[in-house]
């Protein structure tokens, strides 16, 4: 059982309209790894994000979860944190991180009430204070900063402990010095919980400053008559965990003709590995 | 300072508010004031105070045919029939509605009919609805209904496209049914744009509602105004006018603060008319 890695991913193919966008992706992701996902713009990295939340499914090939078949809807065992909308605006913070227990307890209502309410609340309290929004438990989404709203969104994947988080570059909008605060959140949890997680990103350091592992997704054919005519795929596969075997993120920014230092985010610079 | 940016006070804007009214009164009482001057009997334009006495008539004395305070009479009826008709077209616009938006093969279904329907033009089937259900209540109430029901219904099927898609994704990640998804989630994110449909449809409900008690009817404000048409007496017809467009007015406020009120997550920040 050991063997059978926490994701593997067979041939996998996602073609739009008869265009390829992913091609011929092969990868095994032991159980616990943190990977990071960069590449140009368009290299479909988010859309291999949604495959792995079976928000889109494979035109070929297949994805395993544990040696089985991904289901073909999104469905508890993996959660998932958006850039924008990761939180249900119409509850408030306490509301949005009993939710998924109200779901679980309720399937006619969808709701608690009186003491298995309260005791709801009292459940994610600690969680709360974790998350550093214990003050902001009563205020719905929009009263709260950029930051605040992506913690609560995290918190909220991990309610029903998902085996896979996958993070859609969930810190995109938010200012350099948040991230920094966001970055060490993430990396307790994930420490604490233990989970898989594959994060999508723009940011190079981000990405080698959190990973243990570091996809590349580039195209590997190219047709100049024809620049749609192949998809990209993994090109690079680093590992990050072992000192000495990564490459600087300068050389991978090269590759994927990214800046080496991100314009919006030059705090992450001084934070890289 | 640009004109675009200065701003009224408080006392300013209330003044500002109350001018185009103010100028309205004192432009009839003139045009009135000589016209009764030339001839003191006439009917078209009566002077505020026949009209104050007129309206005083219609609300505190009872008619020497049936007994009734006509005023209050009609205006009950009047709203009973909005009210049923509004209610049944929010019952529709909600069920059929949300099925619509979010079930893709009920979208298929019904969606290009409910849009053909939309396009009949609803005055056109009232003589349709009086020989199938008599000139009775029901005639009225249904045409209200057909006339508000289908946009309504469609605004809402809209409201449940605009739900952000990540929303639902991550309701399903919580472990969300179809059917929580529908309590917890659709609808609560519905419920502000619902007010927004209903005053819309308001504006429409009352014209059918006058026309429908203006053709067959024995009570009700449409009906009084057509009715005392035939005598020329202007004196009721204006302060009729004056009272539907002050309960249209009130209607129109109370859904306003009462979605202020009931949904605060959805009034941060944006302020409309």
């Amino acid at each position: 059982m050991s063997d059978t890695p926490k994701l593997s991913v067979q041939g996998l193919t996602k073609s739009y309209d008869g265009l390829p966008v992913l091609e011929r992706v092969d990868l095994d992701v032991a159980a616990g790894s943190f990977c990071t996902i960069v590449g140009a713009s368009g290299c479909g990295k988010s859309t291999f994000l949604r495959m792995l939340l079976s928000q889109e499914l494979p035109s070929r090939g297949r994805i395993l979860l544990d040696g089985r078949p991904l289901p073909d809807e999104p469905t508890p065992d993996r959660g998932i944190v958006f850039q924008k909308y990761s939180v249900f605006s119409h509850l408030t913070v306490a509301e949005n991180l009993i939710l998924a227990s109200e779901f679980e307890a309720a399937p006619w209502t969808g709701r608690l009430f009186a003491s298995a309410r309260k005791s709801a609340f009292a459940d994610i309290d600690g969680l709360l204070e974790r998350i550093g929004l214990k003050a902001a438990a009563n205020k719905y989404p929009v009263q709260l900063s950029g930051g605040m709203q992506q913690r609560l969104a995290i918190a909220q994947a991990l309610i029903k402990k998902p085996g896979i988080l996958l993070l859609d570059e969930p810190f995109g909008a938010l200012d350099p010095g948040i991230r920094v605060d966001m970055h060490d959140l993430l990396l307790g949890l994930w420490q604490d919980l233990g989970m898989t997680i594959f994060m999508v990103t723009h940011d190079i350091h981000e990405a080698f400053k959190l990973g243990t592992r570091l996809l590349v997704f580039d195209k590997v054919r190219h047709d100049p008559q024809a620049p749609q005519a192949y998809g990209a795929t993994i090109t690079y596969d680093l590992p990050l965990d072992s000192p000495g075997a990564a490459r600087s993120p300068e050389d991978i920014a090269g590759v994927i003709g990214a800046p080496a230092i991100d314009p919006q985010n030059q705090f992450s610079n001084s934070n890289a590995s | 300072m640009r004109i675009i940016n200065r701003k009224p006070s408080r006392l300013t804007a209330l003044a500002l508010g109350l001018l185009p009214f103010a100028a309205t009164v004192i432009a009839y009482s003139v045009a009135s004031h000589y016209r009764r001057l030339d001839n003191p009997a006439d009917k078209l334009l009566p002077s505020l105070d026949s009209m104050a006495a007129a309206f005083w008539r219609m609300a505190t004395v009872p008619d020497r045919r049936s007994g009734d305070l006509l005023l209050w009479l009609d205006t009950f009826d009047s709203l009973w029939r909005l009210g049923t008709g509004m209610a049944v077209s929010t019952v529709l616009a909600l069920s059929l509605g949300i099925a619509i938006g979010f079930i893709p093969h009920v979208r298929s279904a019904l969606a290009p009919y409910l849009a053909t329907f939309s396009l009949i033009p609803p005055i056109t089937i009232l003589p349709i609805l009086f020989i199938t259900f008599g000139l009775g209540e029901l005639a009225k109430i249904a045409l209200i209904v057909i006339g508000t029901a289908p946009v309504m219904i469609r605004s809402m099927a809209q409201a449940v496209l605009d739900i952000p898609r990540e929303m639902i994704i991550k309701a399903e990640t919580l472990g969300a049914s179809v059917w929580q998804m529908v309590t917890r989630l659709v609808l609560p994110q519905l419920l502000p744009r619902l007010i927004t449909a209903l005053r819309l449809g308001l504006v429409p409900a009352w014209i059918f509602l006058i026309s429908a008690e203006a053709i067959a009817s024995t009570s009700g404000l449409g009906y009084r105004i057509f009715l005392v048409r035939r005598y020329l007496a202007m004196d009721v017809i204006l302060p009729y006018v004056v009272w539907i467009t002050l309960l249209g007015f009130l209607l129109d406020l109370l859904l306003l603060q009462a979605s202020r009120r009931l949904f605060r997550w959805a009034h941060q920040g944006v302020d409309a008319l």
